[in-house]
C-alpha cells in the first residue's frame, strides 16, 4: 500500500507503506520532517497531520486520549489526526495527508 | 547565591541511561552529581509515559516508566549520587588541566573530571504555539510559566489551553488580573475535574471569559502584546491582552549542547563506539542523544553504553590505576560497594 504525504515545504512525497505499521513509522522511516518525539506512545503531538477529506472517513475518528494530545498543539483543524494513531492497511491504500507545522523537528 | 560543587562525573539527564551510568560509575569509585531539567528522576520515561508499559528491558517482561525510574533509583541508591533537579547546564568549559566548568541556570558551578551527557531527546522545553513571530514577545509578555503572580496583577491575561496548567493559573491569577480569558480549542478539558467545575463557576458569575477557539496572530510593539487575534468557528476574534500564557505541555528540544562545540549530526552527539566519547576528549554521550554508525534508540543500548563509558571515564580520572574487571555476582569487593555483602 502506498500513503501520499505533503510535507511542511508543500512538496509531495509517495511512500511505500506496510500492512500493520503505524503511518507515523513509515513517515519518520522515509526521513520526512516528523518530530514523533514519544515514539508512538500517544505521549507528544509530534507526528500531527491532517488527514486529506475523502480519507476521513476511512481513516475513522480520533480516540479521547488522541483528543488530549491534540490539545497540546495549536495548529489543529476538524481533519487533525495523530500519525502514530492510523495503522496502515489496504483499505488506507492511497491515504493522502499532510503534515502540520507542529510536528516539524527544530 | 552562587553554589560551587567539585565531583569526578557531571551526568547530564537523570533518564533511565543516566541513572544507570551512576551504577556503572559507583562500581568504579566514582562519585556523580546529575543535573536535569526536570524535577525529578526518570527523563523521558517519566515525563512523556510513566504509565505507559515498556516490554523490551531484559528480564522485565513488562515494567512502566515510573516502575523502571524507582528501579533505578533503588538500584544506584548504594552510591548516593546527588541531584540537582528543574535546571539547565548553560556552559561547558575546559579547563587547562584537561577538567571541566560547568555552569546552571541556577548560579551554580560544577568542577569535574569528566562529563557524561545523557539527555535523551534533548531539555525539556515549553512547546511554543505555531504563531507567527511569537519569539519577539517572549518573556516580556508572552510566559510560559508564571515564575512570580505579581508580574499579572491589573494585567489583561489571555491563557490558553485545556490541561491542569491553564486551569490551574486561571484559577490562582483570576483575583488579581483585570481580565482574563481563558483560550482552549473544544469544550472539554483534560484538568482535575473540580478545576474545570471552578472555572466554569468564574465564567457563569462573568469572572472569567472563555473562548472557544486557537490563537492565530499577535499584536503589539517591541515585545509588548496589545491583542491576541484569535480563529473561532465565527471567524477571526481580536481580545485585548497585555500578557500570554500558553500553556502546551513540554516538548524535547537540544538546547545549548548546539553550542558546547560537540560534533553533531542532525541533533544528536557524535561518539565512538569503544568509548562513547565525543569529540571533545573527557565528555561522553550515552542513550538516545548520540549517535553512531548501527544505533539503536533503545534504552537497553543506552545501558551498555553506560558500562564502557564508565571504564573509560575510570581511566581518565584515575590514570595509570589498573582496573580489574569484575563482576557483581561474584565479587565481593564490589558487593560490599552494593551493601550486600
Amino acid at each position: 500500500m502506498k500513503i501520499i504525504v505533503t510535507d511542511q515545504a508543500g512538496d509531495v512525497h509517495e511512500l511505500e507503506g506496510l500492512e500493520g505499521w503505524r503511518v507515523m513509522e513509515v513517515i519518520r522511516d522515509w526521513g520526512l520532517n516528523i518530530k514523533a518525539e514519544c515514539g508512538g506512545a500517544l505521549s507528544c503531538a509530534t507526528c500531527h497531520c491532517y488527514v486529506d477529506s475523502e480519507w476521513l472517513d476511512a481513516v475513522g475518528a480520533p480516540s479521547d486520549e488522541e483528543e488530549d494530545m491534540l490539545d497540546s498543539v495549536g495548529d489543529v483543524k476538524t481533519n487533525s489526526r495523530l500519525s502514530c494513531q492510523i495503522l496502515c492497511s489496504d483499505a488506507l491504500d492511497g491515504l493522502k495527508l499532510t503534515l502540520a507545522p507542529s510536528a516539524a523537528k527544530d | 547565591m552562587s553554589t560551587e560543587i567539585t565531583t569526578d562525573v557531571v551526568v547530564i539527564g537523570a533518564g533511565p541511561c543516566g541513572l544507570f551510568a551512576a551504577f556503572e560509575l559507583g562500581l568504579l569509585d566514582l562519585k556523580c552529581h546529575f543535573i536535569d531539567i526536570l524535577d525529578r528522576p526518570g527523563g523521558q520515561c517519566a515525563e512523556l509515559y510513566p504509565e505507559k508499559p515498556i516490554y523490551d528491558i531484559p528480564g522485565f517482561p513488562v515494567v512502566t516508566g515510573q516502575q523502571l525510574t524507582d528501579n533505578l533509583m533503588a538500584q544506584i541508591a548504594p552510591f548516593s549520587p546527588e541531584f540537582h533537579f528543574s535546571r539547565m547546564v548553560n556552559s561547558i568549559e575546559k579547563l587547562e588541566d584537561g577538567s571541566f566548568k560547568l555552569q546552571t541556570d541556577a548560579d551554580e558551578t560544577f568542577f569535574t573530571k569528566v562529563v557524561v551527557i545523557a539527555a535523551g531527546g534533548g531539555s525539556f522545553q515549553p512547546k511554543r504555539p505555531p504563531v507567527p513571530e511569537i519569539e519577539q514577545y517572549e518573556n516580556k509578555s508572552v510566559f510560559y510559566a508564571v515564575r512570580k503572580m505579581e508580574d499579572f496583577r491589573g494585567q489583561d491575561v489571555v491563557i490558553v489551553g485545556g490541561g491542569d496548567s491553564a486551569l490551574d493559573w486561571t484559577l490562582n491569577l483570576q483575583p488579581i488580573v483585570r481580565t482574563l480569558t481563558l483560550v482552549h480549542r473544544r469544550d472539554a478539558f483534560k484538568a482535575a475535574p473540580a478545576s474545570v467545575n471552578k472555572m466554569k463557576e468564574l465564567v457563569a458569575e462573568g469572572k472569567v471569559n472563555f473562548q472557544l477557539g486557537q490563537i492565530a496572530k499577535l499584536d503589539g510593539d517591541d515585545g509588548q502584546i496589545n491583542h491576541v487575534h484569535l480563529a473561532t468557528e465565527a471567524g477571526d476574534l481580536s481580545i485585548p491582552a497585555t500578557r500570554l500564557l500558553p500553556f502546551f505541555g513540554l516538548t524535547m528540544k537540544l538546547g545549548p549542547v548546539a553550542d558546547w562545540g560537540l560534533e553533531l549530526n542532525d541533533n544528536t552527539i557524535v561518539v565512538d563506539t569503544e568509548k562513547f566519547e565525543t569529540s571533545v576528549p573527557g565528555i561522553f554521550a550515552i542513550g538516545d542523544i548520540n549517535y553512531y554508525p548501527g544505533k539503536l534508540k533503545l534504552i537497553l543500548s543506552g545501558f551498555h553504553e553506560a558500562a564502557l563509558m564508565a571504564q573509560a571515564a575510570k581511566a581518565i580520572i584515575s590514570p595509570g590505576e589498573r582496573v580489574v574487571f569484575q563482576y557483581t555476582t561474584s565479587s565481593t569487593k564490589l558487593q560490599k560497594k552494593l551493601g550486600v555483602a
